[in-house]
């Protein structure tokens, strides 16, 4: 019996000792060390610039290697001495000179020159190599018919090094805002002798970017990589602005499900999410306000015609369905972001003036469905082809529900998973599909040059000459005022013709935990590290 | 007299299925699941045809997340649907899964694993090792290639459907969109029926009866399906019973993985992956579908549980 | 004895040999490949990548090129993740086992008590009460149970995380989650194992003899009684082993389960055919164990 109490004692001495044996938040002690824990959705494609094509990987890439310019820490459209020391233009930004700096090099000693440059730029557009990203570069002369295969001389190609320390890049159309361009992660230098070490120009899926191998020019260098678990950067000691840096090291962590992210982040687990999940926005607002942040984030949602379909091809059928969506409604009631209703393809600036095409019109969608010829015993049924994720549900949902509502029409909804939803939708095999497009560069034409005709991201058949036509002279139009007003132009005409439904800017909503300073609101979320602090505060 | 006829009553032979239902009848639990399920069946498939319950496809953007109140009884979603209507719809449509696909992986395990017991030998160590090999196989890659070729032919099927009936086109739609499902499901299932089936065949052949049969010169098919299956009907309940929450369950979990019943119908699946996102926020979506589910699943399971004791030959020494 | 088990395992080479061809062949005919992505990519670079992964080629030149990979002990690379296949099972195993050890631990440690105590008192409330709680596991979707135990117990007890891999303490809730299953099945099967033992003959005996309760039980009830549920925790182990993608998104945790479904999602052939190799090996060893294990404690199936 005695044995039996004892047993039961040490047991609930056990018990006793987990509830009472209050530690401190485990993001203390990464807190303390300087150490930036962060939430980054899924595993990472990879790490080589060259070959990456998302956010995701951004996010890592980014602090690891620096481009020839660095984005401003709070400030939009400063650009701020990278790689590059300093920049120069001609008068219509075709032709720009970097200076790169002379204490430049990469983590392992070796120095950082204009040759490292020549020797990305040529990877990335090598025809064998098959960089996904490759048309980036597309604006340096001679680049798309070098990747192509068209010419097979890389010294075609637009960029050269007089000496060591200049870059010198030919543009084949008018681009002022190149240093933009040049933060974007398909135009980082990388390595020449270490990727020539595991393999040649052309050579994919070497083990070049290994912990043991990996070198880089940014702030800090790759640890570990624990696939599927956390990738660990540790402070590069021979960044050129080592003394900048006041943080040791960074955690990425590949969380998958938003919602055991927010607990994460509630339990002290986290600095920062990646994103948050409606209802948790709410929850966040209601009692973490300190933790919410709710930024404009460069991306349209939008819902795609194929423009081909039948029932579709009347333009008046397409404008019916797009003034039936009620884009306030949906953003108050089912994003909950703080999203913008949408009333054109590229977010407006100060400087660029989205037309205004789109909004929330039912009577008028009313009578144009029934100019087109439904209403009574005719109505319209059409598929909208949709993916698996909630939010994606939720909207397509309401989707059916408005036009059920505001026109009588009936839409089945045709959920997809994500990889048969790519391929219906690149196939041309939808009537009307969910689709979303976030900026690469802070410019319209990154909202713009993807409805030319053949386009791969296009996906809905609309074909325009005068459209292509008016871009190119864009292209060419030195004046940045002028060029805008052209865009314009370009969009109006887009617009018109009804491809697509505009229906919200996006915004970004993510915690962020108080100790993190240096953190501010940027348009493409693409925060530079090396300005990013740690503070212990009180919770 | 009354003595006498009781002693002539108590020596009467009791029949299996007799013996069987006294036996139920003492599980409290068995009963009491039999109560439920007849509950459940009622509010599923009798209440949502009264004109009470509202259409639970029915959105109100401006009525999110509302409590329960006399227009809504259990409140609403989080796109303003009535969460009661869901509920009981949803149920038809979880609770039709596991039907139909338990008698679709039934069938198809029965007739396998009977043959396979039947004829023994090599035939059957073939058919077995058969069974072996899908028994491997990724249940997900099946379950999403199945449900992709299947549905794409659905379209088709419920275009011409549609068009001959078209007063059914919802009924039609809704109902179509769940093929693939049954059929992934009921059709990747079938293996546990067949090894079952398979163990029964292969105890009931060694029997007295069977042998009698063969030396009368019976064929084989009649010897089969007249005089050996009707002794396996008791396992096949037990099992059939068992299967179908097993199968409610497969749906949750495709439901989850974004695999299920499509939009913007309800199962009790999608209720509960959807409530999952709400646990901290508005729990009362999550709590009232998951103490249905889990009440369904478990008067199942007591209810074969049950089943298989008094179905057992060897406990008839009570 | 040795006889059986080289032909079980030559059986066994035959039966993986099978599942690598039906998936091989099944995930090629699904719609998509693993290249497309939201942002396009030109078509010469779409090529490109195919060839690389001999994706251009006919389904039989492709499976004989990876036999020929698997001959030489290679699994070749991702065509989504760009590793090897072989590094990305690699670094996922362990947390699987460990996961998958741990689960089963506490499968046994609830079901196969509640088993024989349901069996022990049959027909009363404590029988009832204790198997509603073992069926706990396959009443309510793993997808409720994890976030219900990351968001409210995880929570309370400081040495709990709602998630990661860090420390054991990190092992706790996602193996419970993972065990309950199995548990349910456990002490339904072990149960009946009992119940029919107990109704056996030598049992009775044994109390006529007049041998104190608790004795019969442990020495002779419980030794028959468990055969049933030791048969099925061979392959329930290898179930447990390939884990759940439930239980690693939500709990987490760096293991094998998430790449049967992402593999499927991505379209990513060579990592989804690699773990289905992987699984099917573990199935037949699992099996040949658990037979084994079967043969040594019931000398009647020794053949």
């Amino acid at each position: 019996m005695s044995h039996a109490h004892l047993i039961y004692l040490l047991l609930a001495g056990c018990a006793l000792s987990l509830v009472a044996c209050k530690g401190d938040p485990p993001i203390d002690s990464y807190t303390s060390k300087k150490i930036l824990v962060l939430g980054n959705s899924t595993e990472p494609q990879g790490l080589d610039p060259q070959i990456v094509t998302g956010v995701i990987e951004s996010n890592i890439i980014r602090a690891l290697f620096e481009g020839l310019c660095v984005e401003h820490p709070s400030k939009q459209g400063v650009h701020l001495p990278g790689a590059a020391e300093a920049w120069h233009s001609n008068d219509d930004f075709t032709e720009w000179t970097f200076q790169l700096r002379k204490n430049g090099q990469w983590s392992d000693g070796s120095p950082l020159t204009a040759q490292d440059f020549l020797f990305s730029y040529q990877r990335i557009l090598h025809p064998e190599f098959g960089a996904e990203y490759a048309s980036m570069l597309y604006y340096i002369q001679g680049a798309e018919s070098y990747n192509k295969g068209a010419t097979k001389d890389f010294s075609t190609v637009g960029v050269s090094a007089p000496d060591p320390y200049t870059l010198k890049i030919k543009l084949k159309a008018s681009i002022p805002f190149l240093p933009d361009l040049t933060k974007h992660y398909t135009w980082y230098p990388i390595p020449k002798h270490i990727i020539l070490k595991h393999g040649t120009i052309d050579q994919r899926n070497t083990p070049w970017t290994e912990p043991e191998h990996i070198v880089s020019n940014g702030p800090f260098v790759l640890k570990d990589w624990r696939l599927n678990d956390y990738i660990y950067a540790e402070k590069n000691p021979n960044y050129w602005d080592k003394d900048t840096v006041k943080l040791r090291g960074i955690r990425f962590l590949p969380i998958s499900n938003q919602y055991t992210e927010a607990r994460m982040f509630f339990n002290q687990q986290l600095h920062a999410t990646y994103g948050l999940a409606p209802e948790m926005i709410e929850h966040a607002s209601n009692n973490y306000q300190k933790y919410l942040r709710q930024e404009t984030y460069l991306g349209t949602n939008f819902i795609r015609f194929n423009v081909t379909d039948s029932t579709l091809k009347d333009l008046k059928v397409r404008q019916a369905l797009a003034l039936s969506i009620d884009s306030k409604a949906i953003i108050t009631h089912i994003l909950k972001g703080g999203q913008s209703p949408a009333y054109g393809m590229v977010p407006p600036t100060d400087d660029y003036h989205t037309p205004k095409a789109v909004s929330f019109d039912p009577i008028r969608a009313k009578k144009l469905l029934q100019q087109a010829g439904y209403g009574g015993d005719k109505k319209l049924r059409v598929s909208l082809l949709s993916t698996d994720k909630e939010v994606s549900k939720r909207l397509s949902e309401a989707y059916q529900d408005m036009w059920k509502k505001h026109l009588g029409a009936e839409v089945s909804i045709e959920q997809r998973e994500w990889k048969t939803y790519l391929a219906r939708m690149s196939g041309l095999d939808y009537q009307l599909a969910l689709g979303g497009w976030i900026g690469d560069y802070p410019d319209p034409t990154t909202f713009l040059d993807m409805w030319k005709t053949g386009d791969g991201n296009n996906r809905t058949g609309w074909s325009n000459k005068e459209y292509e036509t008016l871009l190119a002279k864009a292209e060419q139009t030195k004046d940045p005022s002028a060029r805008l007003r052209l865009l314009e132009q370009a969009e109006t005409l887009f617009l018109s013709e009804m491809p697509i439904i505009p229906v919200y800017w996006y915004t970004t909503n993510y915690l962020l935990h108080t100790s993190v300073k240096g953190w501010h609101p940027l348009l493409l979320n693409n925060h530079p590290y090396k300005f990013v602090d740690l503070e212990l505060t009180k919770h | 007299m009354n003595k006498k006829n009781q002693s002539e009553q108590s020596s009467k032979g009791h029949s299996l299925w007799s013996d069987a239902w006294m036996r139920i009848k003492k599980n409290k639990m068995a009963v009491a699941s039999l109560v439920i399920l007849f509950t459940i069946g009622v509010l599923c498939f009798v209440v949502p045809m009264l004109p009470i319950i509202p259409d639970p496809n029915s959105q109100n953007l401006n009525n999110t997340f509302l409590s329960p109140n006399k227009n809504h009884w259990l409140g609403t979603d989080q796109s303003g649907r009535d969460l009661l209507a869901r509920l009981l719809y949803g149920g038809q449509i979880s609770l039709l899964v596991g039907i139909v696909a338990t008698t679709v992986s039934v069938f198809i395990g029965l007739i396998y694993g009977s043959i396979a017991g039947y004829i023994g030998g090599k035939t059957d160590g073939l058919m077995m090792r058969i069974v072996d090999i899908l028994y491997g196989l990724p249940f997900l890659v099946l379950v999403i290639l199945f449900s992709l070729l299947i549905s794409e032919h659905a379209q088709e099927l419920t275009g011409d459907l549609v068009s001959r009936w078209p007063n059914q086109e919802v009924f039609i739609k809704k109902f179509i969109n769940l093929v693939p499902l049954f059929i992934a499901i009921g059709a990747l299932g079938w293996l546990t029926m067949a090894r079952v089936a398979r163990a029964q065949v292969l105890s009931l052949k060694k029997q007295e009866f069977v042998e009698a049969a063969v030396s009368l010169g019976l064929s084989h098919r009649r010897i089969l399906m007249r005089h050996i299956m009707p002794n396996m009907l008791g396992p096949i309940i037990v099992y059939a019973t068992l299967t179908v929450p097993g199968f409610v369950l497969t749906e949750a979990t495709l439901s989850f993985l974004g695999l299920g019943v499509e939009s913007p119908n309800s199962s009790w699946g999608i209720l509960l992956s959807e409530g999952a996102n709400y646990m901290e926020t508005y729990p009362r979506l999550l709590i009232i579908p998951s103490i249905t589910f889990s009440l369904t699943l478990l008067a199942l399971n007591f209810l074969g549980d049950g089943l298989r004791d008094a179905l057992d030959p060897k406990a008839a020494k009570d | 004895m040795l006889r059986t088990i080289v032909s079980r395992l030559l059986q066994g080479i035959v039966v993986v040999f099978c599942l690598l061809l039906i998936t091989f062949v099944l995930v090629r005919l699904m719609p998509g490949d693993p290249f497309s992505g939201e942002k396009a990519h030109s078509a010469h670079i779409i090529e490109k990548n195919k060839e690389r992964f001999h994706l251009d080629k006919p389904n039989s030149e492709q499976f004989v090129v990876y036999l020929g990979l698997l001959a030489q002990g290679e699994m070749g690379d991702s065509p989504v993740k760009e590793q090897p296949v072989a590094k990305i099972i690699r670094q996922s195993f362990p947390a699987s086992l460990i996961l998958g050890i741990a689960g089963m631990i506490i499968a046994i440690l609830i079901g196969i008590p509640a088993g024989i105590l349901s069996a022990l008192r049959k027909n009363s409330y404590i029988d009832y009460g204790t198997m509603v709680i073992a069926m706990a596991g396959i009443s309510i979707p793993s997808f409720v149970v994890a976030p219900l135990l990351a968001g409210q117990i995880a929570t309370r007890i400081p040495l709990l995380k709602v998630a990661g891999w860090g420390d054991p303490f990190d092992w706790v809730l996602p193996a419970i989650t993972l065990g309950l299953g199995t548990a349910a099945y456990l002490a339904r099967i072990t149960r009946g194992g009992m119940l029919e033992v107990l109704n056996q003959d030598y049992i009775r005996t044994a109390h006529a003899k007049g041998v104190h309760p608790a004795m019969v039980v442990t020495k002779h009830a419980i030794r028959g009684g468990i055969i049933p549920a030791v048969a099925y925790i061979g392959p329930a182990f290898a179930a447990l082993i390939t884990g759940s993608f439930i239980i690693e998104t939500i709990f987490q945790v760096p293991g094998m389960g998430q790449h049967f479904v992402n593999a499927t999602k991505d379209r990513d052939y060579f990592l989804l055919q690699g773990v289905v190799i992987l699984f099917g090996t573990l199935i037949v060893f699992a099996n040949l164990a658990a037979d084994i294990v079967l043969a040594m404690l019931n000398p009647r199936v020794r053949s």
